[in-house]
């Protein structure tokens, strides 16, 4: 029997303690339980975090959607205002795993999701520095077809596994956080952090520190959104490639604002802000869409078996961008 | 007459017959829906310990040391079994019933033959401790280099099966002098079975007698093997396992986790359940081995078949030779005048393969049937006009007549409902937007096997019927069609009938596999029916007391429940039964006289293979056959491929019951779907260990990835394959499915995959 100790605290001060103090969170538990059934989390404490109040509300407004994090997928997805206001998000959700795990999962422990890596999901694996820091990383010339491209270091080259996540930053979603110092909003760009040296720190969040919620602004860009996930089966698995994208064009039929994230493809859900660059202020010609899709990978440090995404990811963003033009809102 | 003129009938093969026939469902289907159907791991047992199993690390060495001291004393262990404090069991006899190579066999065992290998188990009072102690075992190694795959140059070039070893006419010569020569190589991957009912057991000894739940394709042959292991007699083990959630193969045999779970329980004197895990279930057993082929084929210029020349490789372990035969097919399928097979298998480090869904067949049907498409491409024909050239009259390859091929219908019903001669030949002519479209085509076969079976059919006082028999019901629909059979032959609606299958105390059943198992079943319970209709009609005319005495009747009908004389005077069988003093009458019979075989066979027939006929025993070649049709949208910048539609025309003999037919069919090509594009072992070449050991990593095909199925039949009955005429169905369905999706490929992109599965990444390095 793995013996831990269980708590269902009613109130933020009392979680933040447990945790502080070494506990594990639980929301849905679709993410807690496998890990821990493989022997990769070996919680000693469990913090339930389902019966805090006030963390389950959708509130949409003109400008913002708000998003409590113990909001379930599956209600988020089917939210009228919110598939209105930004459908990316729903269109995430509903491409993400099952809809056993979608009614189970919540919001904040989406965001918090670990990677799909292999070695990383093995505990008998001695080498991996996201588990163990400094013990090196088994995957680099293993079976490496879904690891990253991009945002890799020599320590890991773990995918972030995330679909939601992708979309969130690519419309500069803001997340909420509480701790004994009060209330924190922290921008989605530096909530997932690069695994540089350190890929065992995965999220920028102090020991304590609860994820609340999530704000996203609702710019007239993110009204005709999308997300589009590539797979070689149609439901039910990972991202070989993702993209949340959304495009506006002024009066004078320019791009007038564009916002491009990729998942599949990157350490953590990675803004494209190179091909955003290259486009904004220009025609949607082909051409230029064309041109500006091929920046995409040019950082991109692949390994022998995932070289075919080089080509791949170009051509998402090539042909959403030309749907989109082609499909007004 | 066009050959697509060719006449087609619709609907089963077995209309017109009141009962057995009838597209009944799954007498089953409402308790496994409810879910008050008990499955052989849910059998309540008093005193029930758990068992854990604990893996290798390591793919090739030894294990040096085991330091067990930590479980042993966690909270609740009962036993932490080891090599080096387990005693070695008897080695058992083949499935084929040939004597073992060792006297003895060690289901824990300190030399390690591939990575996963079972080492140790932990027996604790709950499974939660088992596993938590398993963790406190510390294991120290000899590792050594592992031999990776078939690819891994250590590997080399296997060893010669001469069994598999086909050869008729000069295809060297043959190939030399022909106009069109191709030499093609094709691939298939390693592949898992994943059932979604875990393999597993409860095991329990009461003295020397060990009883055992546990899912089984094979009672008899498990039995067997168990009391071999244990020194029991046959009849000391039991085994029960009423239903079984998928075995496609893989559950015929007793496995070394079986093993060692009856060890512990032995050791313990406790009843032991142990159930592997889903990563255990690709290490604990292996499904269909990688496979490579090289074919040569020479044809005229017009496209007329000279000869094959085949060379195959599949992968086994380095303790077992396993055979995935690639010539199955490869001979047989068409009119083929020269052909030279020969198979090598490679041991490398992996779990020993085991059976998965037409083996043999399913990859022979991979390289043939992609290499015709590969040969009418390069003849410019049609391939559905190449294969109608290349039709067989007769087998080439035992030179006997078919019983009933129908693989002609086959083409021509599924050519017309799929709308074949819409097809632009041309690859890459047809698109929908951003999408290739490709249709593609193969056929298919499987043999049909007989063995003999052996059922025991009651009369009850109640009027109603029991039919029983060790075979197994692995959602295929035995219990529906076994009723079904005792229904037909005593005249009653198939309700009054209660079939028990499932346990080894049971009459005799060979193993469910193979697709001969509604073939030989059929025939027993059907003449075991009519023996009991004969007991019961003797009793009714000769017993003092019976009330059919009086009439005078040398003979008596058995209607709707009713003995009925010639004057028409009536009484129902209870009432018969009532007034003779009986409970029952009833009769047990077995085939082995019609499967050529004495009473002194009938141990072995029921517990190996060893008397299972060839398809060319006897007078003719008898097969079952089939044609696949498939529609793929192709995107391929987006490196994407996706099935549109599937229409499938089968000749399965007379179809018992036409819907559990259609099913199986069905599943047959969902497993194929998955086949060809999605599912494959990925294994790390630096450790020789699997990677995607779970049902998120190994891809099976979900309800998105399957499009609209149509399935024709095109069978008739067939009075040499069967005693009721059906031939083979369940292995059928997959054979040919792969092929006819590699081919829609090519004919989409113009680009030719030759190794499974068809995935966007292979699409995309094929430039």
């Amino acid at each position: 029997m793995m013996d831990f100790s269980y708590a269902r605290p009613a109130d933020l001060a009392a979680a933040g303690a447990a945790l502080a103090a070494g506990g594990m969170a639980l929301g849905g538990g679709t993410g807690l339980l496998d890990l821990a059934k493989l022997g990769v989390a070996r919680p000693v404490a469990v913090v339930d975090l389902t019966r805090l109040p006030g963390l389950d509300a959708i509130q949409v407004s003109e400008t913002e959607a708000r998003i409590g994090a113990l909001v379930k997928m599956s209600r988020l997805a089917a939210h009228p205002a919110m598939r209105a206001a930004l459908p990316a998000v729903g269109q995430a959700l509903l491409a993400s795993a099952s809809p056993q795990i979608r009614n189970m999962a919540t919001i904040g422990g989406n965001l918090l999701q670990r990677t799909r890596c292999a070695y990383f999901r093995d505990a008998a694996v001695g080498s991996c520095n996201r588990r163990n820091p400094g013990s090196g990383c088994a995957a680099v010339g293993g079976v490496t077809r879904g690891h990253a491209l991009l945002g890799v270091s020599p320590h890991c080259i773990a995918t972030h596994p995330g679909d939601l996540a992708v979309a969130l930053v690519a419309f500069d979603a803001v997340v909420e956080t509480w701790s004994p110092n009060g209330q924190r909003l922290l921008s989605v760009h530096d909530f997932f952090l690069l695994p540089g040296a350190t890929p065992g720190q995965e999220f920028a969040l102090a020991p304590g520190e609860i994820v609340t919620g999530l704000r996203i602004p609702l710019a007239p860009v993110a009204r005709q959104a999308r997300y589009v996930k590539l797979r070689d089966r149609a439901s039910y698995e990972f991202a070989a490639a993702s993209l949340a994208a959304g495009m506006s064009l002024g009066v004078d039929g320019r791009i007038a604002d564009l916002r491009l994230a990729l998942g599949g493809v990157a350490t953590i859900p990675w803004r494209a802000r190179s091909v955003e660059a290259a486009l904004i202020g220009e025609h949607p010609t082909p051409a230029a869409i064309a041109a500006a899709a091929a920046l995409a990978m040019r950082e991109a440090e692949p390994q022998p078996d995932n070289r075919h995404k080089l080509a791949l990811v170009p051509a998402l963003i090539e042909r959403t961008l030309t749907d989109m033009v082609g499909e007004p809102a | 007459m066009s050959p697509l003129d060719a006449p087609v009938k619709r609907g089963g093969a077995g209309d017109g017959l009141p009962v057995l026939g009838a597209a009944l469902a799954r007498l089953d289907g409402v308790a496994k829906l409810e879910g008050s159907a008990r499955f052989a791991l849910d059998q309540p047992v008093e005193g029930l310990a758990h068992a854990v199993l604990l893996r290798a690390t390591i793919a090739a060495g030894r294990v040096t040391r085991i330091d067990a001291a930590a479980a042993e004393a966690a909270p609740g262990v009962l036993a932490v079994l080891t090599p080096d404090n387990t005693a070695p069991l008897a080695a058992a006899s083949s499935w084929t019933g040939a004597p073992p190579a060792q006297p003895q066999y060690r289901p824990l065992d300190a030399e390690i033959f591939h990575h996963g290998q079972q080492i140790a188990a932990v027996v604790a009072e709950t499974l939660e401790q088992a596993q938590e102690a398993a963790r406190l075992i510390l294991v120290d190694y000899e590792a050594v280099p592992a031999i990776t795959g078939l690819d891994d140059p250590r590997a080399g070039d296997g060893d010669p099966i001469d069994m598999l070893s086909k050869s008729w006419g000069d295809a060297a010569a043959a190939l030399d002098k022909a106009a069109v020569r191709l030499t093609l190589e094709y691939r298939t991957p390693r592949e898992f079975n994943m059932p979604i009912e875990p393999h597993g057991l409860i095991a329990q000894w009461d003295g020397e007698e060990l009883t055992l739940w546990e899912p089984s394709q094979w009672l008899d042959g498990m039995a067997r093997t168990y009391a071999e292991w244990f020194g029991l007699r046959f009849d000391q083990v039991r085994i029960v396992s009423p239903y079984i959630g998928g075995g496609f193969g893989s559950k015929a045999l007793a496995l070394p986790h079986g093993a060692v779970a009856a060890m512990a329980a032995r050791q313990l004197g406790r009843p032991v359940k142990l159930a592997l895990t889903r990563s255990q279930t690709f290490t604990g057993l292996g499904g269909r081995p990688a496979t490579r082929q090289v074919l040569e084929i020479g044809a005229t210029a017009g496209g007329r078949l000279l000869a094959i020349r085949q060379r195959g490789w599949n992968e086994t372990s380095m303790n077992a030779v396993s055979v995935e035969p690639l010539g199955s097919v490869t001979g047989l399928m068409y009119a083929l005048p020269n052909f030279d097979s020969r198979q090598n298998v490679v041991p490398v480090h992996t779990v020993q393969p085991g059976a998965k869904r037409a083996p043999g067949e399913n990859p022979s049907a991979f390289g043939l049937e992609s290499a015709i498409d590969e040969l009418a491409h390069a003849v410019g024909q049609d391939p559905l006009a190449l294969r109608l050239l290349n039709d067989a009259e007769h087998d080439h390859s035992s030179g006997k007549p078919w019983s009933t091929r129908k693989l002609r219908e086959a083409l021509a019903a599924g050519a017309v409902a799929f709308g074949w001669d819409r097809r632009d030949p041309m690859p890459r002519s047809m698109r929908d937007g951003h999408l290739l479209i490709g249709w593609g085509m193969a056929a298919g076969t499987y043999p049909v096997r007989r063995t003999a079976g052996e059922a025991l059919v009651g009369i009850l006082a109640d009027g109603s019927v029991e039919v029983a028999s060790s075979t197994a019901d692995m959602g295929t629909g035995a219990h529906t069609i076994l009723a079904q059979t005792a229904a037909e032959a005593l005249g009653l609606p198939v309700e009054r009938v209660q079939v028990r299958l499932g346990d080894s105390r049971l009459p005799r059943a060979p193993v469910t596999g193979g697709s001969q198992m509604a073939g030989l079943m059929t025939g027993a319970v059907h003449k075991a029916a009519l023996a009991a209709r004969e007991v019961l009609i003797g009793l009714a005319l000769s017993d003092p007391r019976s009330p059919l005495r009086g009439t005078g009747a040398n003979t008596l009908r058995l209607e709707g429940g009713m003995l009925v004389a010639p004057d028409g005077t009536a009484y129902d069988v209870s009432a018969v039964l009532k007034a003779t003093g009986r409970e029952r009458v009833e009769a047990l019979r077995d085939t082995l006289a019609e499967n050529r075989l004495k009473p002194e066979d009938h141990y072995r027939n029921f517990t190996t293979v060893s008397t299972m006929r060839a398809p060319t025993d006897g007078d003719y070649s008898m097969h079952s056959w089939c044609a696949h049709f498939v529609e793929v949208a192709v995107d391929e910048a987006l490196q994407t491929i996706r099935l549109r539609r599937v229409v499938s025309a089968f000749d399965s003999g007379r179809l018992y019951n036409p819907k559990l037919a259609a099913s199986q069919w069905k599943g047959g090509i969902v497993m194929g779907i998955g086949q060809a594009l999605l599912e494959e072992g990925l294994v790390d070449h630096r450790h020789a260990r699997l990677m995607n050991d779970n049902l998120g990593d190994y891809l099976l095909p979900t309800n998105a990835d399957i499009p609209e199925i149509e399935v024709i039949d095109v069978g008739e009955p067939d009075p040499h394959a069967s005693a009721l005429g059906g031939k083979a169905v369940g292995e059928l369905g997959i054979v040919g499915v792969a092929p006819a999706i590699a081919n829609a490929l090519f004919h989409a992109t113009g680009k030719r995959l030759r190794s499974l599965p068809l995935t966007g990444q292979r699409l995309a390095e094929a430039g």
